[in-house]
C-alpha cells in the first residue's frame, strides 16, 4: 500500500508523506513540523538557467569594476572585491583573506558557472559529465555564498566612511545589487527534484 | 498501520539529504558506507554523531568568542597616532557619534546573533538529551531561524575588508585589521558548521519513544 505513491520524508522531523503533485505556485509543508517539503515551480529549468547566465555576466562586471571610490582632497582610492582581499592578505591576515575570497568570489562564481554546466546540457536533453557529484557539490557550495551579506557590508562601510571622506559608488555597486536578486532568483526558481529525477531512479 | 505518524526511520528508510530519495536501511550493512543509489550522497538514518559534533563546535565557537571580543578588531592610524577598537568599543563609538543604524547593525550581527546562536543550539541539544517533549514544533522552528540568520554575522568582516582597501596610505588615516577579526570570523564559520551537523530530527525522536 505504502509503495503505490512516491514517499517523501521531512528533513526536519523525518515524518513520511505521500508526494502528491501540488497546484501551481503552492508549497507542500510537513504536517507535523511545518518544514517545506517541496514547492511547485513553473518552468524551473528555463528560468534557473536564464538567471544563472545573467548572473555570470553581472558577476564578471562586478569583479572587474570598482564598486566604491573614496575621494579626499584630490586623492582617489578605488576598490574592487579583490583589492580588499589583497589588502587583508598583505596585512598578514591570510586566513581571513581566504575566507572573504571564497565566500564572496569563488563560491558564487562556481555556483553560477556550475548551474549553467548542469542545466544547459539537461535543457538539450543531455546528461552532463559527473552530474550527480557536480550538483551535490553545488548544493554544498551554495551555503557558503554570502554575497547578500557582502552587500550589507558595503552599505555599512559606506556609512562608516561617509564622515571621513566622500564615498563615490561605482558601476559595480549597481551590478552587485542586481546580482544579489538574480542569485536569489536562481536559488528560488530551481526545483532540485526535477534535476534528480532526470537521473531516472524512482523511489524504491 | 496509520501512515500519519510513521517516520522514515521507523519504516527503516533513510532520507537522502540531497535528493530526497528514500533508500532501505539494512542492519547487515555497516551504516558508515551507505550511499544514495540515485545521487551518490552519504545517507544515514540520522546525521552521524550529531549531538557530540554539535557540542564540540559550540564549545570551540564559545572559546573563540572570548578573544574575538577582547582583542582589537581594527587599528586606525591617524596623524601618527594608533587607535585600536574592539567590536564593543566600535559599537559605542557609533552610538556616541549618533550613527544609530550602524551601531544597531553591528551590535546585532556581531554580538547578539553569535551569542543567541550558541545559546539556542545549546538549549536544543540539552532538550534533546533530556528527551524533552516540550513544544517540538517551536523548537524546530527556532532551529530554522538560527540556521538562516547565522550567515549575517559576517557583515562586519566584509565592511572591514572594504574599509581596509579604501583607507590606505595617502589618506589622513589608514586602517588595519586586528587579531579579533580572525577569531570573530572563526566564530561565525564554526557556528555555521554547528548548525549543519545538528540534526533537528532528534527533537522528534524523543516524541516517538513517548508515543509508544
Amino acid at each position: 500500500m505504502v509503495k503505490t505513491m512516491p514517499l517523501i520524508a521531512c528533513h526536519e522531523c523525518d515524518l513520511l508523506h505521500r508526494a502528491r503533485p501540488v497546484p501551481e505556485e503552492s508549497i507542500a509543508k510537513c504536517r507535523r513540523c511545518g518544514a517545506v517539503l517541496y514547492r511547485h515551480k513553473r518552468n524551473s529549468l528555463d528560468i534557473t538557467l536564464a538567471m544563472a547566465i545573467a548572473g555570470l555576466i553581472l558577476f564578471i562586471i562586478c569583479n572587474t569594476h570598482p564598486f566604491l571610490a573614496l575621494k579626499q582632497e584630490g586623492l582617489i582610492q578605488e576598490t574592487t572585491i579583490i583589492t580588499g582581499v589583497k589588502e587583508l592578505y598583505n596585512q598578514g591576515m591570510h586566513a581571513l583573506a581566504l575566507l572573504v575570497l571564497i565566500t564572496s568570489v569563488v563560491a558564487p562564481l562556481i555556483h553560477l558557472a556550475g548551474m549553467v554546466y548542469v542545466l544547459l546540457p539537461l535543457k538539450l536533453n543531455r546528461m552532463p559529465w559527473k552530474m550527480p557529484a557536480t550538483f551535490r557539490f553545488l548544493q554544498t557550495i551554495q551555503q557558503w555564498t554570502l554575497m547578500e551579506v557582502f552587500m550589507l557590508g558595503i552599505l555599512v562601510s559606506m556609512v562608516k566612511l561617509s564622515k571621513t571622506a566622500t564615498v563615490v559608488p561605482g558601476i559595480a555597486l549597481y551590478c552587485f545589487l542586481v546580482l544579489i536578486f538574480v542569485m536569489a532568483g536562481t536559488t528560488a526558481s530551481l526545483d532540485p527534484r526535477i534535476i534528480w529525477e532526470k537521473l531516472g531512479h524512482t523511489h524504491e | 498501520m496509520n501512515n500519519l505518524s510513521l517516520t522514515a526511520a521507523k519504516a527503516a528508510l533513510m532520507n537522502c539529504p540531497r535528493c530526497d530519495l528514500l533508500s532501505k536501511y539494512k542492519h547487515s550493512q555497516p551504516i558508515k558506507h551507505a550511499v544514495c543509489p540515485r545521487c551518490g550522497a552519504a545517507v544515514h538514518l540520522r546525521k552521524p554523531n550529531s549531538i557530540n559534533r554539535t557540542w564540540a563546535l559550540i564549545i570551540a565557537a564559545a572559546i573563540f568568542y572570548i578573544p574575538a571580543n577582547i582583542f582589537p578588531i581594527t587599528f586606525v592610524t591617524s596623524l601618527g597616532k594608533v587607535q585600536s577598537d574592539t567590536i564593543i568599543s566600535g559599537v559605542i563609538y557609533f552610538i556616541n557619534t549618533g550613527m544609530w543604524p550602524i551601531a544597531l547593525v553591528i551590535f546585532t550581527a556581531s554580538i547578539v546573533v553569535p551569542l543567541l546562536k550558541l545559546l539556542v543550539l545549546s538549549f536544543l541539544l540539552v532538550s534533546i538529551q533530556r528527551k524533552s517533549s516540550w513544544r517540538p514544533g517551536d523548537r524546530t522552528h527556532l532551529f530554522r531561524i538560527t540556521e538562516a540568520v547565522g550567515r549575517w554575522s559576517m557583515v562586519d568582516i566584509y565592511a572591514l575588508t572594504i574599509v581596509v582597501a579604501l583607507l590606505k596610505l595617502g589618506f589622513f588615516a589608514t586602517v588595519e585589521a586586528g587579531p579579533a577579526a580572525v577569531y570573530f570570523a572563526a566564530v561565525v564559520v564554526i557556528t555555521m558548521l554547528a548548525a549543519k551537523v545538528f540534526d533537528p530530527r532528534l527533537t522528534w525522536d524523543a516524541m516517538e519513544s513517548e508515543n509508544e
